[in-house]
């Protein structure tokens, strides 16, 4: 086919979807705690590794998709299995199989009951979120799409906080409404094509009507798993719950597939209702950035602060996607990565100090300077990151999407600049109150700094944090020739399309 | 000739390793101190070495690493910076002494990591100086202002705190909600963010939009809110809840005059003067700063606090250096850049007079040090010389930068400035000359209340001593940094 590049040889893709569940199914066989925390780490760490090799081995000059596997699936329904990757789900893959392990270590002691089963429910998680950046057929998409929702769900209805049952319910509320109509819209896509292969879909003539009511079934689907400003109020609460791992895999991963569905599905797909509704969607992720500012800034507890931040952030992946230029969307795709890594960092932070006062509160985190100074030394580092500090990660990803975004609009980019500002506010607060704090910490006993084990968690986060935040080259080179081709299909626009815009107020 | 030196990086590195040495050695306050004496003296020695090869005309360079096309950290070295890193290391070696003495005379807390950020401070302070485009001179401006944050806040009781987050709000609030759009919008703009080769040039080409040039300028101008300019000066007087050690620094060496150096640095190297002088931005500046030049000197003269006090007077001095740059001409650039060299040392033997004093006394108000200047001759006699120093009369290096920023105003026939210079000078005189008198005529409070008194220990002293002949010496001899100052106006 033409859009692929088949693998030969060794099924990368495949394997990495195999062998989690393989993991899985062996853990189903023992009763052992111990065993089941080992065995997790192990399956994901060579998950890890098997990943490493689709760095290497990409092409970073084509476009196409690459170590593809085509096989026929259900020939009756025109159904098939197929797998590829781009210059967009690379990096998404690699930081979903390397964040894994970090994950297992993070919930080593944190996870005291139903060892077994929640390991259990990470591989699965794992095996669905990389086919959902994987899968090149609808079907096999949206049943990913759809799997990733179990095991999340279990992971904060059963290993969560005190309301567990709210929060689980309502993420998969939140999140089974936007599939829904996401499922109506792939059908209607068969339909007008008669096929499920993606790539397929793209380009195509399709009515203006079409357009804007598959666009809208899209973007309502993916916003409310990004989540955009009003679509959010699932996250604090599913993030406050949620064990430290399912909170690390909630942030890092989850939210992206909403982004991800925008660069995959909303703007090659759906070409001139994306440019017809772009100023409505940038006018949200401003207005994400500020409420999620606005918001972090008054919490006391740690994990909402975050989550609000998560907010925020991700309004500037949505306004570097939607300023539809090279550099904004270049940036919004390595501020996802950046996202998932400073975010996921901070999680497994906090993670660590509910180990040991069982509180999300900032006061009972206060003055952590003077008992653990290792630990502060990290939050330090991770919290600049998450405000932007020049020199770290996300300084680029917001610098490439604001450097978009000037030259889209400087209306809109001017809007933005506060919530950057409040992100130095809210964090630094943090910052402050952990480090220091205004009174003396109520429980000094208990605040040992941190073990090996811990210290292995954070650090291969911190050193992507200077890694893409001094060398981003390695990150941004692979995916300069997909993000070229994806913005050249949604500038094809032919006039006559446009005037989907006319049916709008 | 442009050389490339890794010389750069070994002077930046200095400092940290210094604040990691002090760090790990946390329990042994001796061997502390040394570490931190230490890389003061290497850091010192790689930039006057460095300042050797840039006295002969040619210029260092260094890339440490490209972030994007056009986005690199890179340092460079050249007579601009060589005049503000010369005096920040020199009198970082002065402090270190001068804080061991007193640190420990009044037994304060948590001095490693009051050292390791004081190292830290100046690492970020000498990045500006040695930054060769508008990124790594804010990185490294926002790196001074989180190192600065523990320091401020030393104390740690409610009026530290209170400072200290005014401090933080102010200096971010303005680099991230202003200067950060400037310098996307410069990069999208022109494509660069590299500083020109020269004051003339400017990155601007002449096709851009003039009113957005404005206002990326004024962006600048307020965005380094380090330079004390008003309305944006407020978290300076905040500041002084710091021991005075970091007041010395803050307000000689590494905070203001990262603000300052920054200013100018943007305003000559990215704007240049012909830009500047195009879109009329120099006068319009120089009025703009007058105004704080002025008003900071009223406020200074109802202060009775020495340290809020020297503050003001601070803020005021600042806006000088600005002003000189704003003029346009060649006497008043020189004037405005020479006055950082200056004004350091006077500021600084001024802040630690005032040290001194509280160690000494502990007596904070100048209402209270009638007649204390027979009980400390030197520190007063120090503080007397820099008070010269600052109000510009000869031969104290103060003058030195008065005569230049007058004949920079009588090159732009700007009369108005003239008038503005002389009224502050006037100013000076009256909040700082009744300091000395006091002190040395004024009558001691009844009874015998400064008899157990005597001067401050040694280590404070020795460095208030050669901070004050420093300044002398630069008013006599002011060839060493006017040669540097030549060098950048060409």
């Amino acid at each position: 086919m033409d859009f692929l590049i088949l693998n030969e040889g060794f099924r990368t893709l495949s394997a990495l979807l195999v062998v989690p569940l393989l993991g899985a199914l062996v853990l189903l066989t023992t009763s052992s705690a111990s065993f089941a925390r080992f065995w997790t780490l192990l399956i994901t760490t060579i998950t890890a590794a098997l990943s490493l090799p689709l760095y290497w081995g990409f092409d970073a000059t084509t476009a196409k998709y690459q170590f593809a596997e085509h096989l026929a699936w259900i020939p009756a329904l025109n159904i098939n299995y197929t797998l590829g990757i781009d210059g967009i789900s690379l990096l998404l893959i690699l930081l979903t199989t390397l964040l894994l392990p970090l994950c297992v270590l993070a919930s080593w002691n944190y996870i005291k009951t139903r060892v077994r089963e929640f390991m259990i429910c990470l591989l699965i998680m794992e095996a669905a979120m990389l086919g959902v950046f994987m899968a090149l057929d609808f079907v096999l998409f949206y049943m990913l799409w759809e799997a990733m929702l179990i095991p999340m769900y279990l992971l904060i209805a059963i290993w969560g906080g005190p309301r567990k049952v709210y929060a689980s319910i309502k993420f998969f509320l939140y999140t089974l409404a936007g599939s829904v109509l996401l499922l109506v819209a792939i059908i209607a896509l068969y339909l007008h094509n008669g096929t499920w292969f993606i790539p397929m879909m793209m380009g195509q003539e399709y009515s203006t009507l079409f357009q804007t009511v598959v666009f809208l079934a899209f973007f309502l689907a993916f916003a409310i798993k990004v989540p955009m400003f009003p679509f959010h109020t699932w996250l604090p609460a599913a993030h406050v719950e949620a064990p430290t791992a399912g909170s690390v895999i909630l942030a890092s991963v989850l939210l992206k597939m909403g982004t991800y569905g925008f660069l995959r599905f909303c703007l090659p797909i759906t070409p001139a209702a994306t440019l017809t509704f772009t100023p409505y969607i940038l006018a949200l992720s401003v207005a994400g950035i500020l409420y999620g500012g606005f918001t972090a800034l008054a919490q006391s507890d740690m994990k909402k602060l975050i989550a609000y931040s998560s907010v925020g952030h991700m309004g500037f992946v949505t306004l570097g996607i939607f300023v539809l230029n090279t550099q904004g969307v270049e940036g919004a795709l390595l501020q996802m990565i950046n996202h998932g890594v400073t975010t996921g960092a901070l999680f497994l932070c906090v993670g660590m100090i509910y180990e040991r006062t069982h509180s999300r509160e900032l006061d009972s985190a206060s003055g952590l300077g003077k008992f653990m100074p290792i630990y502060v030394t990290f939050l330090a580092f991770f919290s600049l990151s998450s405000l932007a500090f020049p020199g770290t990660n996300s300084f680029i990803g917001e610098f490439l999407i604001l450097v978009g975004a000037f030259t889209k609009s400087k209306i809109v980019a001017g809007c933005a600049i506060p919530g950057a500002v409040l992100a130095a506010a809210y964090m630094l607060r943090m910052l402050q109150r952990m480090i220091w704090g205004s009174k003396p910490n109520p429980h000094p006993e208990i605040l040992s700094d941190l073990s090996l084990r811990e210290i292995v968690t954070l650090a291969p986060l911190l050193v992507f944090v200077f890694w893409i935040g001094l060398r981003p080259e390695p990150f941004l080179s692979v995916m300069h020739t997909s993000v070229a081709h994806l913005l050249a299909q949604v500038h094809q626009v032919t006039p006559q399309v446009m005037t989907v815009g006319t049916l709008l107020p | 000739m442009i050389i490339e030196s890794p010389q750069l990086l070994f002077a930046l590195l200095a400092p940290v390793v210094g604040s990691v040495l002090v760090m790990l050695t946390k329990n042994k306050p001796n061997l502390r101190e040394t570490w931190s004496f230490l890389s003061s003296v290497a850091m010192f020695l790689l930039v006057a070495s460095m300042a050797r090869t840039v006295w002969h005309g040619d210029t260092l360079h260094y890339t440490l690493f490209t972030l994007l096309p056009g986005l690199s950290i890179t340092l460079r070295a050249d007579a601009f910076s060589m005049v503000f890193a010369l005096i920040a290391s020199f009198l970082w070696m002065l402090a270190v002494f001068y804080s061991m003495g007193y640190m420990r005379g009044l037994k304060e807390h948590a001095q490693t990591r009051f050292n390791a950020c004081f190292a830290l401070a100046l690492f970020g302070a000498m990045g500006v100086a040695f930054a060769d485009n508008l990124f790594t001179l804010y990185l490294f401006y926002e790196i001074v202002s989180i190192v600065t944050y523990p320091l401020v806040a030393h104390h740690q009781d409610e009026e530290g705190y209170e400072g200290a987050k005014k401090y933080i709000i102010y200096l971010t609030t303005t680099a991230k909600g202003l200067l950060l759009p400037a310098m996307i919008l410069i990069y999208v703009l022109t494509g660069t963010l590299d500083f020109a080769p020269n004051i003339r040039d400017g990155i601007f080409s002449g096709d851009i939009n003039s009113s957005l040039v404005v206002m990326l300028y004024i962006f600048c101008l307020i965005g380094f809110a380090k330079n004390g300019v008003m309305p944006m000066h407020h978290w300076l007087p905040g500041a002084m809840v710091a021991p005075t050690p970091v007041s010395a620094l803050l307000h000689a060496v590494a905070v203001v005059k990262v603000g300052v150096f920054s200013t100018t640095r943007v305003m000559l190297y990215v704007f240049g003067t012909d830009t500047m002088s195009a879109l009329n931005l120099g006068i319009p500046t120089a009025y703009f700063v007058s105004f704080t030049i002025l008003v900071a000197s009223i406020i200074a003269l109802t202060k009775d606090n020495l340290k809020a006090r020297l503050a003001y007077s601070t803020v005021s001095q600042l806006s000088y250096i600005i002003l000189g740059a704003a003029l346009l001409t060649v006497p008043g650039i020189q004037g405005g850049i020479v006055h950082i060299a200056n004004h350091a040392f006077a500021k600084i033997t001024l802040f630690f007079c005032a040290g001194a004093i509280y160690v000494a006394t502990h007596k904070k108000n100048i209402s209270d040090m009638s007649g204390l200047g027979r009980a400390m001759p030197f520190t007063f006699g120090a503080f007397a010389l820099a008070s010269l120093s600052m109000i510009g009369a000869p031969p104290v290096g103060g003058f030195i930068t008065k005569w230049y920023l007058l004949i920079g105003a009588l090159d732009a026939n700007q009369i108005g400035i003239i008038l503005v210079l002389l009224t502050s000078t006037l100013l000076n005189v009256a909040y700082f000359a009744p300091v000395s008198f006091k002190a040395f005529f004024g009558k001691p409070p009844a009874g015998e209340p400064y008899a157990g008194i005597k001067e401050a220990p040694l280590s404070m002293v020795i460095p208030i001593m050669l901070a004050a002949i420093i300044s002398l010496v630069v008013g006599i001899y002011p060839d060493f940094f006017m040669h540097f100052v030549r060098t950048v106006t060409g």
